[in-house]
């Protein structure tokens, strides 16, 4: 000790004055080094974060818009000699008038209505007035009509969406001086549009439609909906869920507590955490060669689809089981094998209640990332218009064509009307929203049954 | 344990669910191939589902030649039943079909496509010819009578008519149906006129070499080629206002208020331009439909009458209303479809 304090005495001239208030540069160095690195870390989680803002706020100032929809309401008289030519109210011949007829009646209606209104239409013509009412309408209209042949000869209050121009008017997304570039809406029709918003003909509601429409064509954005994509991505997720849960768990339980410890299982594990990595689009080519190929399964329909991300996800969940099988302490066995359990009661009764927290935290995360996969779908023929919504899940409806969210947002983004970017960064919040629930689930899951050792 | 019982209930219930609906056959048509026919077999594919009481077909993307492959795949409800397609299929196609037992396919040409060239709205406006394109992107062009590496930078260097702006077009990628026509009928037909093919052919090459030599394009990156769909076209256009991007007409015409369409030897693209002729580049848009499946699959042969029907692909239907130009032999189409005429092999 006095050793020590003698060599570090100021008396030393070999080693000037060291007091912890005065620096030297050597200290003055590694505590700049320091605060370097607290500083590239402050920066690169602000990078992060600001582009994590910038993404989130081009998605909602794009995509918020797509839950209102500009909509028609006026009275519609059903001509009962347009529409039943016959006038012998029979389904397969009143089949007969097609939607171009209950087109050109709805137009006759609209137009009737606003000069019974008053309202002005100078500038703008009958064709460009029937512009203004979806190619959506009159199908809905035949499907009531059909649906219910009392109805002709009445009037009745028909709501309608107005067309992606006009939509984009009162959403603020088309201006006048787009409307004057624009070959498909003119500046007398947004006049018009001004007039019928006044009058309460038109305006702008909650669109329900955009959750539960089924996907449209590209000439009637208005109509597109997430109905279709919803229901195929519940059903996989279902099914995924169904089948990667007893496959994972039961595969985790062999191997971390029966299993030998030999160089096949070694071999084995090295393979799940490679298969973990495989890219995900091969998933789909494999799906496509064993489930529709070999197989014969139907094509586009969700009980392949899910198959496929059953496949993709089963790694990742088995990785998650065994970190949390591993995560009960030994205790807990050498306890129970103590008192007599046999090694099934040990694993059945303890070992598994216990790590069912981190099973079912880590499913639902693979679950989220299977809920957001495209790519292999795209090979079984999920990425596609389908308009007709999936049977329910008893009546084979895991067997009929459906889409996913994600793909819905994809093949949004690719279509040439402007109206389909607000959808598709509408479909990426409803996608977000899913997500974060997911998400939300697991992490409540993880705060209230997880147990600390 | 429950949790095991569930999970073999459950597996159960996949399994049954899974067999129980094997035994029944598909009821829509399936459709898949060229992302430029996809809207017009959309429109027509919906307006089927609202009009007939069989369900709407499922019609995928990915491409003329993915959807032409999946056709060929054989005969059975799960291959497909029509293949879309922006070129004309090939017999090397025709040859796989028949290897695996499609032996009659149906061609169906529903009508044309015009491609434009098209530039941002707010930028000057462009008269182009082929030879234009073909001195702008070639990587060898004739100057002063010799064949030299393409020193050209803006289009004012070769044409002085042309606004002096950066060259950098935005050229379909080597996937696209649309490519083929581009080469064809811009780049090569660009490289006769402009006399570098003479000039070529003069220097001792072949017409082969001369023509593949044509088709090569510049790679110092005022050549850029997009194997997206054209509205990621549209956004590098938009990030890059210098740019001149290649388009389908129908999509031009969605988006006027962001584009300026570019003329062709004088003559704006438009359906009635395209459909007379006058405009130069334009294509037939077909699909193949798989005679085998016709009886088979319900709605089948319904759909492809409504499709070629005046109601649909006629001048004034909403096919033409979204940029298609009308086929004027289209009556002679709707024949061959109800008499469901097999093609025969091409040579």
């Amino acid at each position: 000790m006095t050793d020590a304090t003698a060599t570090t005495s100021p008396q030393n001239p070999a080693r000037p004055a060291a007091s912890l208030l005065q620096q030297t540069d050597r200290m003055k160095r590694r505590n700049a080094a320091e605060a370097r690195f607290k500083a590239y870390g402050v920066a690169a989680i602000c990078l992060s974060l600001s582009v994590l803002f910038i993404m989130l706020w081009t998605i909602f100032s794009d995509g918020l818009s797509a839950f209102r929809q500009a909509t028609f309401s006026f009275p519609v008289t059903l001509d009962a000699e347009r529409l039943d030519p016959n006038g012998n109210r029979q389904r397969d011949e009143m089949m007969r008038v097609t939607t171009i007829g209950y087109g050109g009646l709805l137009n006759d209606n609209l137009i009737a209505y606003l000069a019974e209104r008053g309202i002005a239409t100078d500038g703008v013509t009958d064709k460009e007035i029937a512009a203004f009412i979806s190619r959506d309408t009159p199908a809905r209209l035949r499907f009531m009509v059909l649906e219910d042949p009392s109805l002709l000869g009445q009037t009745i209050r028909f709501e309608g969406y107005a067309t992606g121009r006009i939509d984009g008017y009162l959403k603020g997304r088309v201006t006048r001086e787009i409307a004057e570039l624009d070959v498909n809406v003119s500046v007398a029709q947004l006049d018009l549009a001004d007039r019928m918003v006044e009058d309460g003909l038109l305006s702008l509601k909650f669109n329900w439609g955009f959750l539960t429409n089924p996907d449209a064509s590209d000439q009637r954005p208005e109509a597109s909906g997430l109905g279709v994509a919803m229901i195929g991505s519940a059903y996989m997720m279902l099914l995924v869920a169904l089948m990667v849960l007893p496959l994972g768990v039961s595969a985790s339980i062999y191997l971390e507590e029966f299993a030998p410890k030999n160089r096949w299982t070694d071999l084995i594990e090295v393979n799940i955490s490679n298969l973990a990595a495989v890219p995900s689009i091969v998933y789909g080519i494999l799906g496509l060669a064993i489930f529709i190929n070999f197989a014969q399964f139907p094509q586009s329909s969700p009980l392949v689809g899910a198959l496929v991300l059953t496949l993709m996800t089963l790694p990742t969940i088995i990785i998650a089981t065994r970190a949390a099988i591993r995560a009960v302490p030994p205790s807990i066995r050498d306890a129970a094998m103590g008192v007599g359990a046999s090694k099934m009661q040990v694993v059945f009764h303890h070992v598994l209640p216990l790590a069912a927290p981190g099973i079912l935290t880590g499913t639902i995360l693979g679950l989220a990332s299977a809920l957001g996969e495209t790519a292999p779908l795209l090979l079984i023929g999920m990425v596609a218009f389908v308009a007709n919504y999936p049977a329910g899940p008893l009546d084979g409806g895991i067997l009929d064509p459906a889409t996913a969210l994600p793909v819905q947002v994809y093949s949004w983004a690719s279509r040439a009307d402007p109206a389909f970017i607000e959808r598709s960064a509408g479909a990426i919040i409803v996608l977000l929203a899913f997500l974060l629930i997911m998400n939300i689930v697991a992490i409540v899951l993880r705060r209230r049954f997880e147990r600390r050792w | 344990m429950s949790l095991a019982k569930l999970s073999v209930s459950a597996l159960a219930i996949a399994a049954v669910s899974a067999t129980g609906a094997f035994a029944q056959s598909r009821e829509n048509v399936q459709i898949a191939g060229s992302s430029t026919v996809l809207p017009y077999a959309t429109i027509v594919a919906e307006a089927f589902g609202e009009n007939f009481d069989f369900p709407t077909p499922v019609v995928q993307g990915g491409g003329s030649g993915a959807g032409r492959a999946m056709m060929c795949e054989g005969v059975g409800e799960n291959t497909i039943d029509i293949a879309n397609s922006s070129s004309r299929i090939k017999q090397s196609d025709l040859d796989t079909c028949a290897s695996n037992g499609v032996t009659e396919v149906m061609e169906v040409r529903f009508g044309y496509d015009g491609i434009v060239f098209a530039s941002d709205i707010n930028g000057p406006a462009f008269a182009f010819t082929p030879a234009d394109f073909y001195n702008a992107l070639g990587a060898k062009v004739l100057v002063d009578g010799a064949i030299v590496d393409n020193p050209h930078s803006q289009w004012s260097d070769f044409n002085a008519s042309l606004p002096a702006q950066d060259i950098l077009v935005l050229s379909p990628g080597t996937k696209h149906g649309t490519r083929e026509v581009y080469d064809d009928r811009v780049l090569l037909a660009g490289c006769e006129e402009s006399g570098a093919m003479a000039a070529m052919m003069a220097g001792g090459m072949s017409e082969d070499d001369a023509e593949d030599a044509c088709m090569t394009l510049r790679t110092d990156g005022r050549n850029v080629d997009i194997d997206g769909d054209y509205t990621e076209t549209l956004q590098r256009l938009e990030n890059d206002r210098n740019a001149i991007g290649v388009f389908g007409l129908s999509f031009y015409t969605n988006n006027t208020d962001k584009l300026q369409v570019a003329t062709m030897n004088g003559v704006v693209p438009s359906t009635e331009s395209v459909a007379s002729g006058e405009y130069p580049i334009s294509r037939p848009l077909f699909f193949y439909v798989k005679l085998a499946h016709m009886d088979v699959i319900p709605g089948l042969p319904e759909y492809v009458e409504f499709f070629v029907s005046d109601d649909m692909a006629g001048p004034n239907g909403p096919l033409a209303e979204y940029g298609l130009v009308s086929d004027p032999a289209l009556a002679e189409t709707q024949e061959m479809v109800r008499n469901r005429v097999a093609m025969a092999p091409l040579n």
